[in-house]
């Protein structure tokens, strides 16, 4: 019983690692065709924030908040200069995008040194049949969750969201009806990098902080959307779940680095058996 | 202002003037020098071959495709330069041939869409609906499960959401059964009597051009080469000429 909810919260821990390495990277890459290399970067922005802000003695939440919104800032940002010149040219984008992550990484340790005082995770443990789970961690479960739904709503039920699909679906239409798709694609890339940002203040209280703790999110993400595929909804949660699985399972069997082996088998596996599109020449290209 | 056409006694200022359009694509002019002039309350149908540049001239007059030179203007103000959803709130009401609805959208979703038409103004999806009652029937339904009838009526009222002042029909009639083709010509000929807005249509079909039109512009080699007054759209060998494939 006790090794079961052992399990299930390994389960529930990888699946919310996932969904939030990935949400940002899968909102740009299913709404805009952009594969953001610069992804973790944002991430890494967003936790460097967090504590920034904490730190000032301001409550965790609010600091996490203004990482997402930094984050998300820069994004719009970079957009107007940058990826909105490279649409419609996926390997360009790919090259633009990883200069990006080169300098925002080098940047960063040039003049915020190689790591920053992180802040203590909030919460103590709680215990369950014999073993004591972090809060903060099991709170980051139903973080996932709501943040799922909420993009869910977000695409689905608000006038944003209207528009953004009916810009993916035909652009030229899109605009024929009025619609200021620069403006979309705009706030759907400052969107992908406010989830990033939201997704590295969030973890910022169980990490160290270092410039190139992108990486540690970069991985997955890309795994979780390969597989989850274009759609951010169909897709990003359902691929995280069965990725969480396995992850889980292999770690509590033979430890993180089989854990992360088994993660990748599972990925080559799922695209050998679920070829789609754009998600197996991502993977292709990347080796 | 020059005008593509000497201004006609009794007839305020053309809705929409073109002159001397040159359009295409990737640096072939298919457009070599499209002079033409609707006017207001009008039915225009542009006939010709297939080739001759008729989808390309409405393309080039919502934007899509770039002007390489001459003027077009809408109630007297220069589109040209304007991007192509300026050009649309400004009046242009663009309904693409293939009728481009967004399948996996409502039909409600697609309205909704289209009230970016509206700038400073509260759209109405009603007026919408009055015009096509089966689409206040279907508007919870994916746009995509409409048949091809349906999804032209979904097209054309996305469009009059913005109250344009001139609407574009390109092939309204491809691939829409016969009595459907009807409805939509009594429809937009209604439509036009009630509030005065003019259509300038692209099309193939003898019926619905007979049934709409009140004069034909006949485009060749990428020019409007002739004009067709009413009489001669009743004539069947003036327009089996132009018209031949």
């Amino acid at each position: 019983m006790a090794s079961l909810l052992n399990l299930l919260y390994q389960c529930g821990d990888s699946f919310a690692f996932l969904v939030l390495s990935a949400l940002g990277l899968a909102v740009i890459f299913g709404m805009m065709g952009v594969i953001n290399l610069a992804h973790g970067e944002f991430i890494m922005c967003g936790a460097m924030v967090t504590v920034s802000v904490a730190r000032l003695g301001l409550p965790l939440p609010v600091a996490i908040a203004c990482g997402a919104l930094v984050a998300g800032v820069i994004g719009i940002v970079l957009e107007r200069l940058v990826i909105r010149h490279l649409y419609g040219r996926p390997l360009d984008s790919i090259v633009a995008t990883w200069g990006i992550s080169l300098i925002a990484t080098q940047g960063t340790l040039i003049l915020v040194g190689s790591s920053l005082p992180g802040v203590g995770t909030p919460f103590t443990s709680v215990s369950l049949g014999g073993n004591s789970y972090p809060v903060y961690r099991l709170l980051l479960i139903a973080v996932a969750v709501a943040l799922l739904g909420a993009l869910y709503l977000l695409f689905n039920v608000t006038r944003y969201g209207t528009v953004a699909r009916a810009t993916i679906a035909l652009p030229h239409m899109a605009e024929a009806l009025g619609v200021d798709t620069g403006r979309v694609y705009s706030l759907t890339f400052g969107l992908g990098a406010a989830l990033a940002g939201l997704t590295g203040g969030l973890y910022a209280p169980t990490m160290t902080i270092v410039p190139t703790m992108g990486g540690t999110f970069l991985m997955e993400a890309f795994a979780t959307v390969v597989i989850g595929g274009t759609d951010v909804f169909i897709g990003t949660a359902p691929a995280a779940a069965v990725l969480g699985v396995v992850k889980a399972l292999a770690t509590s069997w033979e430890g993180q680095l089989i854990g992360q082996v088994a993660l990748l088998v599972a990925v080559i596996a799922m695209v050998r058996v679920l070829p789609r599109g754009v998600s197996g020449w991502l993977l292709q290209e990347r080796g | 202002m020059t005008d593509a056409m000497p201004p006609v006694p009794g007839l305020s200022m053309p809705v929409l003037s073109v002159s001397g359009l040159h359009a295409g694509y990737g640096g072939k002019p298919v457009l070599q020098g499209v002079d033409l002039a609707i006017r207001p309350g009008e039915i225009v149908a542009v006939i010709g071959r297939n080739g001759v540049g008729k989808t390309t001239l409405m393309r080039a007059l919502i934007g899509l495709l770039p002007a390489m030179q001459g003027e077009i203007r809408l109630s007297g103000n220069p589109l040209d330069t304007l991007p192509v959803h300026r050009r649309a709130r400004a009046g242009i009401g663009y309904v693409p041939q293939g009728r481009d609805v967004f399948g996996r959208l409502s039909v409600e979703e697609n309205l909704r869409v289209a009230e970016s038409l509206c700038v400073g103004r509260r759209p109405d999806l009603q007026r919408a609906y009055d015009t096509f009652p089966i689409l206040h029937e279907r508007r919870r339904q994916r746009a995509g499960t409409l048949s091809g009838g349906q999804q032209q009526m979904l097209a054309i009222a996305r469009v009059l959401i913005g109250q344009p002042s001139l609407l574009l029909l390109d092939e309204p009639s491809e691939g829409i059964q016969p009595s459907i083709v009807q409805d939509i010509s009594r429809i937009m000929v209604a439509l036009n009597r009630k509030t005065g807005i003019p259509i300038m249509l692209v099309e193939q079909n003898l019926d619905m051009i007979r049934a709409m039109a009140q004069r034909c512009a006949v485009m060749d080699k990428g020019r409007i080469t002739a004009d067709l007054s009413a009489q001669d759209l009743q004539d069947r060998s003036i327009m089996r000429r132009h018209l031949a494939v």
